[in-house]
């Protein structure tokens, strides 16, 4: 009799830890990888907390392939990455059951930028990587006045600058005499205080202090942008394991830059929604 | 009354009593031993950080290019760690610094201590010490906002952030150091010192000059090197409004190049490093050289202040 009481009572106490147990793991959701995403992520965080008081969403700025590495391990909820899946990545996470799924949450749109006074008004990519190797040093070279061009550029850990490298630079290095300013709003103040400057910065930053210049033909803009016209913007993803349960908060992380609050965090941070119709 | 209580009081302490005060000695000798120590052990611990993060990049083989290039490229690949443009970017904006505040400095410390009024010198002193209460993302923001655009405007150079910058506003950060201790040391110098160069038929720029300023060499010098350890380990500033292109001026005296100093790379590059890489082990070896040369800078001020010290105290006596 006492011994069944016992048994009893033992079985309800693994019975609630269990079930505590699987209450409290949805209860967190980890988010790993871009430095680029990240300031997103954490925007929707603040949000979330809000939304979802007795969640707690962790998110980690590692990297794009730690991102990846993460998700394959299954040791995040969503990776953040600011490129798509390698080949490798793929490869290994289906090895491990793993299924991922790509979510592009926002375009990433970066605008070279001149003093208004400039009349230099367009730019090839590659007079733009010419400009940042060093090899055109005077603006008379594009049709400019004559005067030395003073290049500008983010420090080399931001994700503009990541960006800018990726699909301007196309692996050549940034000449010595490169300045390097440690936020968009710096090489916004640079440029519109220094006639002879050019600079590189996130679409939400351009206003008519500076101009931005057509690259290949092509104006940046929230549409051409959002559309994938203007060469040097890139989506930003979020990866997540197999489509994630519908109505589940990863399924709401990943799905919030459909709505209006998520689209004004992706505004906020810079980007473009991929939602401009 | 009180008196008369005070005469009561038994002169023998009670083994209570004496025991009480014998704790207390000891609570409050073991307290004031344990502040010391904390102060100094969190200054070896400093060390012992930054040695023990900088060490794998010392092991790494790329040790040998940390002088000999100027190619700092730690995120390409293959990844470069040069900081030799860096040690020169730190050494010319610190040396333009002192160009300027070395003689600013100096001339305002001799006029305080002998030329001005003292009533004047009490109120001009506080307010110059009071320049070093300014903090430096203030400065920072007037070498950018307001300066930099002066110089492109007046000058006509193609970019104002640049040495030129930097090293004024470094010079306004560091004089005030340099004319506190200075005028100290002058002032310690001692009214006989200079009685005796008068008495002798010295005019007071000769007493001055060739009595006076020798006599405090030691605590102008080491209050030069005080300002210069706030020129070279000034980091806001130089992130701001030295331009940070990692470059070496060519030709060398051209000031009006950007460039980019130890103390900026570690500050703009540290936060977003990933950590136990190469690059973050990179950072922590040029923290190791900063700390080394401003360690060598403080023992160099360390021992001038004793000599300093000397100096004026041996002439009294003699006098």
């Amino acid at each position: 009799m006492t011994r069944s009481k016992q048994v009893l009572i033992l079985t309800a106490l693994v019975g609630m830890m269990v079930a505590v147990a699987g209450a409290a793991d949805p209860k967190t959701v980890k988010m790993e990888g871009s430095t680029t995403v990240g300031p997103i992520a954490d925007a929707y965080t603040e949000v979330f907390k809000r939304m979802y008081p007795n969640v707690t969403i962790t998110v980690n700025k590692t990297g794009s392939g730690n991102g990846a590495a993460a998700i394959v391990d299954s040791r995040c909820d969503i990776a953040n990455m600011s490129r798509f899946m390698k080949i490798q990545e793929f490869k290994d996470a289906v090895a491990k059951g793993v299924m991922p799924v790509a979510h592009a949450i926002a375009m990433d749109g970066v605008c070279v930028i001149v003093h208004p006074s400039n009349p230099v008004s367009v730019l090839k990519t590659e007079q733009a990587r010419n400009i940042y190797t060093g090899k055109i040093t005077n603006w008379k070279e594009l049709g400019g006045a004559d005067r030395k061009i003073v290049v500008v550029s983010r420090d080399t850990s931001s994700g503009t600058y990541e960006t800018f490298e990726k699909l301007v630079m196309a692996k050549q290095k940034m000449a010595a005499g490169v300045q390097y300013v440690a936020s968009n709003p710096e090489a916004h103040a640079t440029v519109k205080s220094t006639v002879g400057a050019v600079a590189y910065i996130g679409l939400g930053f351009v206003d008519k202090d500076v101009k931005a210049l057509k690259i290949d033909g092509v104006m940046p803009s929230r549409k051409t942008i959002a559309k994938g016209e203007y060469p040097v913007s890139r989506p930003l993803f979020m990866f997540t394991n197999g489509y994630p349960k519908l109505g589940s908060i990863v399924h709401a992380l990943v799905t919030f830059h459909l709505t209006p609050k998520g689209q004004d965090i992706i505004d906020a941070k810079g980007f473009v929604p991929v939602t401009d119709y | 009354m009180a008196a008369a209580t005070d005469f009561d009081r038994p002169l023998l302490l009670t083994p209570g009593q004496d025991m009480l005060g014998w704790i207390t000695l000891r609570v409050g000798l073991t307290l004031l031993q344990f502040v010391a120590l904390t102060c100094v052990l969190s200054v070896l611990f400093i060390f012992i950080f930054i040695v023990k993060e900088a060490l794998p990049f010392f092991t790494s083989g790329q040790v040998g290019e940390m002088f000999s290039s100027a190619e700092w490229y730690p995120t390409s690949d293959p990844a470069a760690f040069g900081v030799w443009a860096m040690i020169l970017g730190s050494v010319y904006v610190t040396v333009g610094a002192m160009v300027i505040a070395v003689p600013l400095g100096l001339l305002a410390a001799v006029f305080l201590s002998d030329i001005v009024p003292f009533g004047i010198r009490q109120v001009v002193k506080p307010v110059i010490e009071l320049l070093a209460a300014i903090p430096s993302v203030a400065y920072g923001f007037f070498a950018v906002l307001v300066f930099a655009p002066w110089l492109q405007d007046n000058l006509g150079v193609d970019s104002g952030k640049n040495i030129l910058n930097c090293s004024i506003i470094l010079a306004v950060m560091a004089v005030p150091t340099i004319v506190s201790i200075s005028e100290d040391a002058l002032s310690a110098a001692g009214r006989d010192l200079r009685e005796g160069a008068y008495a002798l038929g010295a005019t007071r720029a000769e007493a001055l000059c060739m009595v006076v300023i020798p006599a405090a060499g030691g605590g102008i010098l080491s209050g030069v090197i005080l300002g210069m350890m706030r020129a070279i380990g000034e980091t806001m500033l130089v992130w701001m409004a030295s331009g940070n292109a990692n470059q070496i001026p060519h030709p060398w005296y051209d000031i009006t190049q950007s460039v980019r100093t130890m103390t900026a790379t570690i500050a703009g590059e540290m936060g977003e490093t990933a950590k136990n890489t190469t690059h973050y082990h990179a950072l922590f070896a040029i923290g190791l050289v900063l700390l080394a040369i401003t360690f060598g800078l403080n023992l160099t001020s360390e021992a001038l202040m004793t000599r300093g010290r000397g100096r004026p105290g041996t002439a009294r006596r003699k006098a």
